[in-house]
């Protein structure tokens, strides 16, 4: 980029430095112009992100001279539409860790495992053709996830667990799970391929089976890109709305028990969305503090995750 | 007592790795398959003429997705209108401009960070944002704007990988002739990464057509009888439907799942159905055009 500078200044003879061509002005404004219009597209981003801290953050100081943030984080009934309103945060963020939870146990495993296999096992041809058709399983709609946990997933578990409500949580994570699936295998997938083939080629010599070299030796080198993986699940697994909404029911519910049903913080605001709150009202004011602890909640992981993919970083020459 | 090697352990548990990999890697298959298969029983014999040109109604067996359908498309075309420009450009400033500095790792930041916000935030920001702040109420204007937003990240990232894979050597060659750096983005290194922008425009584009928690919580309507203004018609303006009330195809389903008879399931099957497809479709152009284009161009 610093080449460009050097060319167009070298393409005017220093003689003529003084001479205005008006071409070569009109170039130079156009030129500037864009360069403008390009800058104030990628500021867009900017102030995206500022305009949601802002909206989030003054929506909710409304709400803190209502309720005391002490009865909002140790509260255990969140009820704020009832006569009897209870503002404690605790039960949703219970529902969203306990969705998030079950997700992962089901994502993390199976996206390492499919990622291993693609990579260490399968033939480029394989892979290559694998790869994308796995990325469609990221690319169906969530609410079409929804039914399937509700319509399909639910009634194939109370089979197994005839106890099992019509909505529960169980079924809602294990479909997040499926999912996010693609996110931890694609990208744990890069990460390992990113691994120099040397030291696959040093374990086997040292007599390592194929699956050794793959646990022992690639899954820690590629661990700070396999973090990010993981990382980028939790993100997408905290913040998923619809599957819950539809499949878990919108109960707010302090429990630990994936068999009950539950509330996320996400499935209260699609909840509350759906009915008329003014503007203005405490309601309508819940709805942002609820997305605000979402927010800050999401970003604390990607902080964490930031300070595992600096911390685990390996570099190879 | 049979002696059993070390070797021989290794070598099972290596066979065994390898298997259990490889059903894995089946079952997500297989669910991707039994989604599909699920949703086409149960909804493929509701999707007929009468289906596509109904407005909802509160007999599941009269109530189509006109209304839904055209929702979705005038939404996803506005989103297009706004973001295909915005991120292709701030995707090229970031690659050909931005000087290595504070202030640009600092835009990166923003854009990662923008990536990883949960979509349903996007929704809170535009209720509180579009609508109340600006009153563009609750009209296919401010959900063209949301989506937008939400799926800004997509393109701009695919757009600076479609760019970064052109050699140095073009540009320099360009430059070299005379050019000024508009005139190689122009010229050269726009029509070069096409292939794979268009691939990032196409999956974002899929994206927001499948979104539904953001677009809920600005306040889209479930039930809705009436088409936007024709903007050809003679007594209105030109732009009077982007400030209509509309619902989508997502959102049309949830409400179908939400209500208990099950005559409604069927009908939100045939939507799933329709938005399934609309989906993988999308997706196997982008996968097509990113394979053909990385087969015929070789630097």
């Amino acid at each position: 980029m610093e080449l460009a500078e050097v060319q167009v200044n070298a393409a005017r003879p220093s003689s003529l430095a003084g001479v205005r061509n008006p071409f070569q002005k009109w170039r130079k404004l156009k030129e500037k112009i864009i360069e403008l219009c390009l800058l104030t597209s990628a500021m867009t981003s900017v102030v995206v992100v500022f305009t949601i801290l802002w909206i989030l953050v003054s929506e909710s100081i409304p709400f803190f001279q209502h309720v005391r943030l002490i009865d909002f984080l140790t509260d255990t009934e969140w009820t704020p539409l009832f006569e009897q309103a209870h503002y404690g945060i605790l039960p949703l963020l219970c529902g969203t860790f306990l969705t998030t939870l079950i997700a992962l146990s089901v994502a993390i495993p199976c996206g390492t495992m499919m990622a291993l296999f693609l990579s260490e096992y399968a033939t480029p041809f394989w892979r290559e053709t694998l790869k994308p058709v796995l990325e469609l399983l990221a690319a169906v709609p969530t609410v079409v996830y929804g039914y399937f946990a509700l319509m399909t997933v639910t009634p194939l578990l109370q089979k197994l667990i005839p106890s099992l409500p019509g909505f529960n949580v169980l079924s809602a994570g294990i479909v997040m799970g499926v999912m996010i699936v693609p996110y931890v295998s694609s990208l744990t997938e890069d990460a390992l391929r990113s691994v120099p083939n040397y030291l696959r080629e040093g374990s086997m010599a040292m007599g390592a089976s194929k699956a050794q070299t793959a646990l022992r030796v690639l899954y820690p080198a590629a661990f700070s890109g396999i973090s990010s993986a993981y990382i980028l699940a939790i993100s997408r697994a905290l913040g998923e709305t619809m599957v819950v909404s539809i499949a878990a029911g919108l109960k707010p519910n302090l429990t630990l028990n994936p068999l009950e049903p539950a509330a996320t913080v996400t499935a209260f605001i699609v909840q509350v969305s759906q009915g008329d709150l003014p503007h203005g009202s405490i309601g309508f004011q819940s709805i942002y503090v609820a997305g605000l602890a979402l927010l800050i909640l999401t970003l604390v992981f990607n902080l964490f995750g930031f300070y595992l993919r600096r911390r685990f970083k390996e570099t190879y020459d | 007592m049979i002696e059993v090697s070390n070797l021989t352990i290794r070598k099972w548990i290596d066979f065994l790795f390898q298997i259990v990999g490889l059903l894995i890697l089946f079952l997500a298959l297989v669910t991707l398959l039994s989604l599909i298969l699920d949703l086409s029983t149960k909804g493929l014999h509701r999707i007929d003429w009468a289906f596509m040109t109904h407005f909802p109604s509160r007999f599941p067996e009269r109530a189509g997705i006109l209304s839904a359908w055209v929702g979705s498309l005038l939404v996803i075309l506005l989103t297009s209108f706004f973001v295909i420009p915005l991120g292709i450009a701030a995707g090229i400033y970031l690659e050909e401009y931005a000087p290595k500095n504070f202030f640009s790792t600092f835009i990166e930041l923003n854009i990662v960070n923008l990536a990883g916000i949960p979509s349903i935030t996007f929704g809170l920001m535009a209720l509180g944002f579009f609508v109340y702040t600006l009153n563009f109420g609750q009209s296919i204007l401010t959900a063209g704007l949301t989506l937008s937003l939400l799926v800004l990240p997509i393109i701009i990232v695919t757009t600076r990988e479609a760019i970064r894979t052109i050699p140095q050597t073009i540009r320099e060659a360009a430059f070299g002739l005379g050019a000024s750096r508009w005139q190689v983005i122009q010229h050269h290194v726009l029509p070069y990464s096409s292939g794979g922008i268009l691939t990032g425009v196409i999956i974002a584009l899929s994206r927001a057509i499948g979104e539904t928690a953001p677009l809920i919580t600005i306040g889209a309507l479930t039930f809705i009888a009436f088409l936007p203004p024709n903007p050809l018609g003679t007594d209105q303006n030109f732009y009077d439907w982007i400030f209509s009330p509309f619902t989508v195809l997502p959102i049309q389903m949830f409400n179908w799942v939400s209500r208990p008879q099950s005559e409604f399931h069927v009908n939100a099957a045939a939507t799933g159905l329709i938005l399934l497809l609309l989906t993988l479709v999308l997706n196997a152009v982008a996968i097509f055009i990113r394979f053909r284009f990385r087969r015929r161009i070789k630097w």
